[in-house]
């Protein structure tokens, strides 16, 4: 039967293929988007004063990288996001754990999460300017601020899933609550804080550039509005893209991390 | 007064209270395990069977009534106990081994002498080769007898087991019934049965325990004695007393259902 596939490679052939597929129009997509883009610009379809092109957008970006002037903007926000990404982690797994632990604290804390939840956190940040004046520090809370309320009550809630008989086995063990917490709700609920962490990273993102409009010297956000202001529409849209990238690297990132964990867990 | 028995229980009453009322469990309810014995507990559903394993495992606690102890060797310790639920709850994340250990580990107890004891019970439930694999690769059945495992290797002087075949398929649940059957007899170890399956109580238990609808009594208590050489479930099925206990539970129930 030289020659001829078997079913199995058939499969494995048309997989692949369909997987190229869907690749190369993605990129198709993002090429004629941008050929559309320039030309329209070039033919005066469009005002490239306010809708910039990609070859200016792509010459202020070579310009800027040959002068180093971007790098130090592009590193602290992604220090900012870093930051407030990981302080979100740690304050809601230790606050979740703690409404989890206390279910009267629970009961009390709730509405105050709710609406500290559906707050607007842009309305927050003149506050913190006020309180910690205008930085680094104004800014990671203000990235912390968007994440984490929402973020504590994801986790209570994947917390507050785990099955209740798997709970009732381990006091039939002999366990503790400690022990249930440990070597059940806390690794039951792995997919699901997984999955609320990749929710997080984007929206600390979002807190950080808030952050950066109001009140930064340095920083993408501080870039987009001062190129607002000057009427420097390459500039912005060269720093909107850039943060396309970011976002994007964030997202992948942690869907590395979440296959290892998952393969390591094997759920 | 009831010397023999290794647990006995008198007068328990149990309640579970909403906002809509009370609703009464357990109406003064008396018996006693003894040692050595595999005790079945029958009754509707919805009586309150699994709350009253709730009660002995020290999960619940009674509002009224006693629970003595009377330990062979003399000693009022409250005895290790086992309790088997009705799913097998093996935990996806981690490996049939460290599944089957998860009570030694949690009692601070995985002594090499205990470990020893689990790879024993893994061969003799032919699990030996799951070890390292986890819970979603095993059967059914084999999902069952690991969860005996892990109850076993903390060595526990009372078994309970809540219903612990109902969620398999026919075969698979006489086989393992076998298992466990096997297992408790070999040891001698007392276990208290809880099933809704009447010839399933006839074919395992020395005594069956008749419990009326809730609020739960004792109805009556029904000694089984089958003239068979293996204890086997199956066996015991074929044992020509086996028709006349079945009926006889059979009218016991009847009025209750």
């Amino acid at each position: 039967m030289k020659g001829e596939l078997t079913r199995q490679e058939l499969f494995m052939r048309q997989h692949k293929s369909h997987h190229r597929q869907i690749a190369f129009l993605r990129l198709l997509l993002l090429v004629l988007f941008l050929i559309a883009w320039e030309v329209s610009a070039r033919t005066g379809v469009i005002d490239s004063f306010f809708f910039s092109s990609p070859s200016k957008v792509v010459a202020l970006f070579v310009s800027m990288c040959r002068d180093g002037s971007i790098f130090p903007h592009i590193c602290i926000t992604l220090f900012e996001t870093f930051a407030s990404f990981l302080l979100v982690f740690l304050v809601s797994l230790i606050a979740s754990t703690l409404l989890w632990h206390s279910g009267k604290l629970s009961e009390i804390l709730e509405p105050y999460l709710v609406v500290l939840n559906s707050l607007p956190k842009s309305a927050l940040a003149p506050l913190f300017i006020v309180w910690l004046g205008t930085g680094t520090k104004t800014i990671i809370v203000a990235g912390i601020s968007v994440a984490v309320f929402g973020s504590v009550i994801s986790f209570y809630t994947a917390f507050r899933q785990c099955d209740p008989e798997k709970i009732t086995l381990i006091y039939t063990l002999g366990g503790t609550k400690r022990d249930v917490f440990q070597k059940v709700v806390l690794p039951s609920s792995v997919p699901l804080l997984l999955s609320t962490m990749k929710v997080n990273i984007g929206l600390a993102l979002v807190g950080v550039i808030i952050g950066e409009f109001l009140a930064a010297r340095k920083g993408l956000g501080y870039l987009i509005i001062y190129g607002s202001q000057v009427f420097q529409l390459n500039l912005v849209i060269l720093n909107i893209i850039i943060l396309c990238i970011i976002a994007m690297g964030f997202y992948k990132g942690i869907q590395v991390i979440e296959h290892r964990i998952r393969k390591r867990m094997q759920l | 007064m009831t010397d023999s028995y290794l647990l006995s229980l008198r007068d328990i009453n149990y309640s579970y209270h909403t906002l809509f009322g009370e609703t009464k469990v357990l109406d003064h309810l008396s018996f006693g395990v003894k040692e050595g014995e595999f005790a079945a507990i029958v009754g509707p559903s919805g009586c309150g069977k699994s709350t009253l394993l709730s009660i002995i495992a020290g999960l619940l606690h009674p509002e009224d009534g006693t629970i003595s102890v009377n330990n062979p060797d003399g000693s009022f310790s409250y005895p290790r106990i086992g309790y088997m639920l009705q799913h097998d709850h093996l935990f996806e994340w981690r490996s049939v081994y460290n599944n089957v250990t998860l009570g030694l580990e949690i009692q601070n107890r995985l002594t090499d002498e205990r470990k020893d004891y689990v790879n024993k019970l893994l061969s003799d439930y032919g699990l030996e080769q799951f070890k390292d694999k986890r819970p979603n690769e095993l059967s059914g059945g084999m999902k069952q007898r690991a969860a005996l495992i892990r109850t076993l290797a903390l060595d526990p002087q009372l078994l309970l087991l809540d219903e612990p075949f109902s969620a398999l398929d026919y075969q698979t649940r006489l086989s393992v019934s076998a298992d466990i059957c096997h297992l408790i007899r070999q040891t001698g170890k007392t276990a208290l049965l809880i099933t809704h399956d009447l010839s399933e109580a006839i074919s395992l238990a020395d005594r069956i325990i008749v419990l009326s609808k809730r609020p739960a009594t004792v109805k009556c208590e029904l000694p089984i004695r089958l003239t068979v050489k293996d204890h086997s479930p199956v066996a015991a099925r074929n044992a020509p007393e086996f028709n006349g206990y079945f009926n006889q539970l059979w009218e016991e129930m009847k009025d209750e259902g």
